[in-house]
Formats: structure tokens, C-alpha cells, sequence
């Protein structure tokens, strides 16, 4: 729920790092706490236990630039990726502008991934908030490890595209990241959209920040 | 709604908040009140300026009242509209406004939890009214912002490269 404040010339957004367990979320928002200048941004939060597992969440305000005079400010949420966390991560959607799953490449890790991805629609169609239509950018986490699946892969399960029904966003659409596929095509005789995804190696830090950029330009995007 | 609602609100609607809880601390004895919404966002703070982090202390309050509304519900409560959380020197209260945003006071011993008690419920009340009426003109429907950007396009594909 994006919150533009013109007493002190601020927009709001907030944007969530979801998927299954240990894919490297904390660790997107913890490259990102140690990247930036400490003037744009404040103090990162962690619920977690002992052994460093979130807990509850992790937290993390930056703020991204100024835009017609607002300063653009987002507030950054990881939620508990085991099973039996659901009730805590149902909490931390709520309100939320944008969302970034962050998949574990690992072969292994590829039930994980799917039933991260189900359970991320579920709790959004609770709310009532449609998964497709929000801004939503997939990572593809842990490239750098030798059991990595081909992203081929990982897209075909999860990220096999959504139908559109909609005629006015049935057109063409390349995905600009990844020259010759495509974000909206036609298969078949039905026309399909795919959330557009980012590799990343998050220890490294590689792809974290295309990541951040690319679901904030989304979130601001739908404000214009 | 296929998208998370949005809100804004004006300096007017800003003053006129500031104004009830500037009351409200005046009649306490309270040190500080702030305003967070649903989300974890603050929204105002008036008052003693606190001494801690308060985006993170926004955050965790809106987390601390979303926790414990499930809690609530859990033992066949609709919800908690009030919260208590009592230290040795240092308390806090936290109160719902229009199911959309948590008014908390933060006292020391120069108040008494009963004084918060009794005098945040007449500015309860009347917050209430301010972002009900507030809810009612604006909207809250993700279609109420569009156009703040409108032609910022470039500008946004700039700052983010
Ligand atoms: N090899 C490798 N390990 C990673 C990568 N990203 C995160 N990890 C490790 O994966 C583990 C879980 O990461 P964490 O961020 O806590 O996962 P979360 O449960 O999604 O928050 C940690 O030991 C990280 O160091 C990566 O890109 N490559
Ligand atoms: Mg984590």
C-alpha cells in the first residue's frame, strides 16, 4: 500500500522478499544494508532465532532517489520461508506494492521453489490481491553453485506463465533483460505474461540490485 | 482490488491530526505520540522527539498489532482494539484508528496507564473521524494515485539506470 505523504514530500512502498527457505533472501537485504550509504538508508531489523533463521521478518528502509520532488522511499521485508511460518508470512503481505521471489537454483530445492510460488498466490488471493497484476519480479538465486539448474528449467516450473485475458495487454511484449524471449506472447492461440526474472549469486551481490531496480521501477511505474 | 489500496493524505488532514494529538499529550502527561499505519509506515509523530530509530519502531508496531489480531481471533476475539505493554519506567499504548492506522503513546511515570487510558479514548474517537472522513474523500483504491507520476516515466527509468 503505497502511502504518498505531502506534508513531508515522501512516497511509501513496500516491497517483500518472498520464497522457500535458505534461498538467500536475508542475505539480498543484508548486500543491500552493507551497499548503500548510510544517509539513504535506516537501520535493518532481524526477527530471527538463535541459529540466525527469520523468524518473524527482516527489515530494511532505503531510499532510492527523488522523483518530481517526492523522495522515494522503500521499505524493504524478508518473511520466514519454512512451511509453519505461514501465519507470519501472511502478515508481512499485507499492503504490500511489490515482491520479489527469490528462488534457490539448486536441482533439489525445485519442489521447494513451486510450493514457495503456490503458497505466495494463496496468501495473496486472501487478501484479494491478484499476484499477476501487482509488480513482481522473480530472482534466480545461487548460480554460482554447480547443482544449479538450467534456467530453462526453472522457468518451466516456476514461472510458466499466466493467461491474459485482458485485449488491451495482449500485445507483444520482449523481455528486454533477456533478448529473444519474451514477458507477453502468444502460444498457441492463447496469450500468455511472465513475471521477469533476474539471476543473481546474493553472496556475491551479484543481480541483487538489478533485482531491487527492477521491482521498484515496476512498484513507481504504477504511480505514473 | 487486484493490486494492494494506496493512500495519501494533505497538510490540511496533517495539521488537523497533529492538533487532536498535541491534546491529547497536553491532557496525558504522555511524552509522545506516534501514527503508524497498517503497513509499517509512519505516518506522524508529536511530541518529545524519540530517541530511537522510528521507522523500525514503525514497523515492529505494526507488526506487534497484526500478530496480535490473529492472537485475538484465535481465542474467539474479534480483536484487540487496545494494546499495553508495560515497562519499569518506560510504557507504551497502542490503539487501532479506522482499522487502517495504530496510534501509539509512549509514557514514563509522569502518567498513569488509567490517564492514557481514559484521555486516548476521546482521541480515539476523534481520530477515527478525521481518517474516516479522510478514507471517504480520497479513496483508498490503488486508482486514487495514479497520475502523481503521470509522465515521470523517463524520470524513473533515469534514477534507476
Ligand atoms: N552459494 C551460494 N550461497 C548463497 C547464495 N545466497 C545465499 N546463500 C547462502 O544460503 C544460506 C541461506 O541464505 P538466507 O539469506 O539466510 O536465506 P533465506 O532463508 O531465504 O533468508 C546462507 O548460508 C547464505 O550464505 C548464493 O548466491 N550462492
Ligand atoms: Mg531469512
Amino acid at each position: 500500500m503505497s502511502m504518498i505523504n505531502y506534508a513531508s514530500r515522501e512516497i511509501n512502498c513496500k516491497l517483500v522478499y518472498y520464497g522457500p527457505g535458505l534461498g538467500g533472501k536475508t542475505t539480498n537485504l543484508e548486500h543491500i544494508y552493507g551497499k548503500v550509504s548510510p544517509n539513504t538508508r535506516g537501520k535493518m531489523i532481524s526477527l530471527a532465532t538463535e541459529t540466525e533463521r527469520t523468524l518473524f521478518f527482516d527489515f530494511l528502509p532505503v531510499d532510492l532517489g527523488t522523483i518530481r520532488g517526492f523522495k522515494t522511499r522503500f521499505h524493504l521485508y524478508t518473511v520466514p520461508g519454512q512451511v509453519y511460518y505461514n501465519a507470519s508470512r501472511k502478515l508481512i503481505l499485507k499492503g504490500v506494492d511489490g515482491i520479489v521471489f527469490v528462488a534457490d537454483s539448486q536441482l533439489e530445492r525445485m519442489e521447494a521453489n513451486v510450493e514457495s510460488m503456490q503458497n505466495l498466490y494463496d496468501n495473496m488471493a486472501e487478501y484479494g490481491y491478484d499476484l499477476t497484476k501487482i509488480p513482481f519480479v522473480i530472482q534466480y538465486n545461487k548460480r554460482d553453485l554447480p547443482n544449479a539448474a538450467p534456467i530453462k528449467d526453472l522457468q518451466a516450473a516456476i514461472n510458466p506463465g499466466w493467461p491474459i485475458e485482458d485485449a488491451t495487454q495482449q500485445k507483444a511484449t520482449p523481455d528486454a533483460a533477456h533478448p529473444g524471449e519474451s514477458l507477453v506472447e502468444r502460444v498457441g492461440g492463447e496469450w500468455i505474461g511472465r513475471a521477469p526474472y533476474h539471476e543473481a549469486v546474493a553472496v556475491r551481490g551479484d543481480g541483487v540490485f538489478d533485482t531491487l531496480k527492477a521491482v521498484s521501477k515496476l512498484v513507481l511505474k504504477t504511480l505514473s | 482490488m487486484t493490486g494492494a489500496a494506496s493512500w495519501s493524505f494533505s497538510e490540511n488532514d496533517f495539521k488537523q491530526i497533529q492538533a487532536h494529538l498535541q491534546g491529547f499529550l497536553r491532557d496525558s502527561s504522555a511524552r509522545c505520540a506516534l501514527l503508524v499505519d497498517r503497513t509499517g509506515q509512519l505516518v506522524a509523530t508529536v511530541g518529545e522527539t524519540p530517541h530511537f530509530d522510528p521507522t523500525a519502531f514503525a514497523s515492529l508496531t505494526a507488526a506487534d498489532f497484526s500478530a496480535n489480531d490473529q492472537l485475538a481471533k484465535m481465542i474467539g476475539e474479534a480483536e484487540f482494539a487496545s494494546l499495553v505493554h508495560q515497562g519499569e519506567k518506560e510504557s507504551m499504548y497502542l490503539a487501532d484508528i479506522a482499522k487502517r492506522v495504530i496510534l501509539v503513546v509512549l509514557f514514563d511515570q509522569r502518567a498513569t496507564l488509567g490517564l492514557v487510558k481514559l484521555k486516548a479514548k476521546a482521541v480515539v474517537e476523534n481520530l477515527n473521524k478525521v481518517f474516516e472522513e479522510m478514507f471517504n474523500r480520497v479513496g483508498t483504491g490503488p486508482a486514487q494515485q495514479k497520475g502523481l507520476l503521470e509522465g515521470a516515466e523517463d524520470e524513473i527509468d533515469k534514477l534507476f539506470g
